[in-house]
């Protein structure tokens, strides 16, 4: 009896709170942040990065090539799946999420301009969550837009009758979801890392460095090991198995009901330390310079 | 809390260090409505209050209410509260239009809302027709313009201020002293930090004086004039009849204190009136043949902040 008055009383708690006030800041963040960051110079390197696999793909539209290449489509789908893994995943998106996450306190506290959102009636877990769904919402058009535009072009050489049949009645549609899916999930978890590193490192490309070492050398970690990184539950994730290197030592891939859930509670886990570490932070500027 | 410090921003006993360097210390404030002056030379500790009551950064001891909000739920402060920092930086890409409409959303205001407070902010700043162009592109008058908008578009009852007349021209200060004036006038509890006391103490019905990071004087600014005035300074006079200097200058009403010297080769004195002081001084050396080695304030610094402050041209005195 005495617990279920606690819970009715802690569900009226949560439901008096101003979400609907929240929701408007939130909404209000994203736009001032994407109206900022979308279409900046400053994010010019990071719409090469995410350009890169469709002009790589693209080249091979116009570059003639033999037909027992262009039509092997099985073979392509492993090319694609090895580019995806090697540089899109690891590099690309990698450092895009740097790029775009790092920025969004770290950018502002440099330029001078984050007082103007503490100086808000807005609670800080706000602004968190406002400029890491900004973050978030720029990588996975670009990132995203990269990974269908790369796909589709991938199978343009063999002609729109085959692409077409490989990508509705074969496996590619399911494929290209799968791939969609992690990159979203890429971005998801690497942002959410990347969003916290810029808020409380002064100079957070070295911690970004060590990450991306630890990431990179993920294929040579004992299995164990091997599951405290991002990189392990994304490739996981992957539809197209690679063929692995004599060097490689292998572990068994995270099935999608631990990877997924995974990366999305480590998200959140990293997401709430960001907020409530936020609520510490001070506006001096004198130390960030 | 006692009865009315809802209507008050409060310091209780508060310090703020920055690692080991002193922000400020010990200071206890308790600021009623109308126009507050915080003067004070660079770096003694003006800024350092305006951000602590702010919520930019956290007292290292005591308690601070701004009417009554403790400055870390920025969700309720700052419905009532409207900070014009001294930072001169914007978000960039922006125009003035854009700078205040999208942190009004950021409040919470709904577009048409925002909207009418944006128009109202830019006309009572005269900056309408500017309104369509970059923040970058504006000259510093107009920064400063466009950041007083940003601070009182939301419509605060306390509005605080942090130099904000560093780098005008004088026509432009003399433009922003009128607003602030009208804003006094329309009932905002207003903060303003300067480090000239005649810019400020014209529209100012209070005024802190603050060096070295304590509060050296408040009240209104007569008071806190009589108050400098008043304040006994101390002097080292080192010479050969110090004991017999003591005696002569004791009966003095100015004099507050008199205290020989360890060496008893020379005493501190404590007054009220230099002036008076060196007069007398003279009329001790000529009449009973006193052999001088040395005078010098050992205390000049509440007055020397004082004389820097009101200027060398007397100011408004």
């Amino acid at each position: 009896m005495r617990s279920q008055e606690a819970n009715s009383s802690l569900l009226n708690r949560v439901s008096e709170l101003p979400w609907g006030r929240w929701y408007r800041q939130t909404l209000a963040i994203l736009r001032l942040e994407l109206k900022r960051n979308l279409f900046s110079t400053r994010a010019i390197p990071i719409y090469l990065l995410a350009v890169a696999p469709v002009l790589l793909f693209g080249v091979r539209v116009l570059v003639p090539l033999p037909e027992r290449v262009v039509n092997n489509l099985g073979a392509s789908s492993v090319a694609y799946a090895i580019m995806y893994r090697s540089f899109f995943l690891r590099f690309a998106v990698f450092f895009g999420c740097v790029g775009i996450f790092m920025n969004l306190f770290r950018g502002e506290l440099l330029e001078k301009s984050l007082h103007y959102y503490f100086l808000a009636p807005l609670r800080r877990e706000v602004l968190v969550i406002g400029k890491y769904l900004s973050g978030l919402v720029i990588a996975a058009i670009l990132f995203g837009g990269s990974t269908v535009l790369s796909y589709l072009l991938l199978y343009a050489p063999s002609g729109v009758t085959s692409a077409r049949e490989y990508l509705l009645m074969g496996p590619g549609l399911a494929h290209l979801g799968a791939y969609l899916g992690v990159t979203v999930l890429a971005c998801l978890g690497y942002g959410s890392v990347f969003l916290a590193m810029g808020l409380f490192f002064r100079n957070p490309i070295i911690p970004a460095v060590v990450i991306l070492g630890w990431e990179s050398i993920n294929f040579l970690l004992p299995p164990m090991l091997k599951k405290i990184s991002v990189i392990y539950y994304l490739e996981s994730l992957c539809p197209v198995p690679v063929p692995q290197g004599s060097v490689t030592i292998l572990a068994d891939p995270a099935p999608a009901w631990i990877g997924v859930p995974g990366l999305l509670c480590v998200t959140a886990i990293v997401l709430v330390i960001a907020s409530l570490l936020i609520r510490r932070l001070e506006i001096t500027y004198s130390n960030v310079e | 809390m006692h009865q009315g410090d809802g209507q008050r921003i409060i310091f209780d006993n508060v310090s703020k260090f920055y690692g080991e360097v002193l922000g400020i210390n010990r200071v206890n404030l308790s600021i009623p409505p109308g126009i507050t002056s915080l003067v004070g030379p660079n770096a003694s500790g003006k800024t350092t209050i305006l951000n602590l009551m702010t919520g930019l950064i956290r007292p290292t001891r005591g308690q601070i209410r701004v009417l009554g909000i403790p400055p870390d739920r920025p969700e309720e402060l700052f419905h009532k509260v409207g900070y014009c920092t001294q930072y001169d930086s914007f978000p960039k890409g922006l125009t003035g239009y854009q700078f205040l409409y999208s942190f009004l959303r950021v409040h919470g205001h709904d577009g048409v809302q925002a909207e009418q407070l944006t128009c109202t902010a830019l006309e009572r700043v005269k900056m309408l027709d500017a309104a369509g162009r970059r923040v970058a592109g504006y000259s510093k008058g107009m920064r400063q313009r466009i950041k007083l908008a940003q601070a009182i578009c939301h419509l605060p009852s306390v509005l605080i201020l942090d130099e904000p007349l560093n780098g005008l021209d004088p026509m432009a200060r003399s433009e922003m002293i009128t607003l602030f004036q009208e804003l006094g006038k329309a009932g905002l509890h207003i903060i303003v930090s300067s480090h000239i006391l005649h810019e400020v103490d014209m529209i100012s019905d209070r005024v802190i004086l603050l060096n070295h990071g304590y509060v050296v004087a408040e009240g209104d600014i007569q008071g806190v004039r009589s108050e400098m005035e008043e304040h006994p300074m101390q002097i080292l006079v080192r010479c050969s009849k110090p004991a017999h200097l003591a005696s002569r200058i004791f009966h003095q009403d100015h004099v507050v204190e008199v205290k020989l010297h360890d060496d008893g080769q020379g005493l501190f004195v404590r007054t009220r009136s230099a002036d008076r002081f060196y007069l007398l001084l003279n009329e001790v050396v000529v009449q009973d043949d006193l052999v001088i080695e040395a005078v010098a304030p050992a205390d000049e610094d509440v007055r020397s902040v004082y004389e820097y402050l009101i200027g060398t041209d007397g100011g408004t005195r």
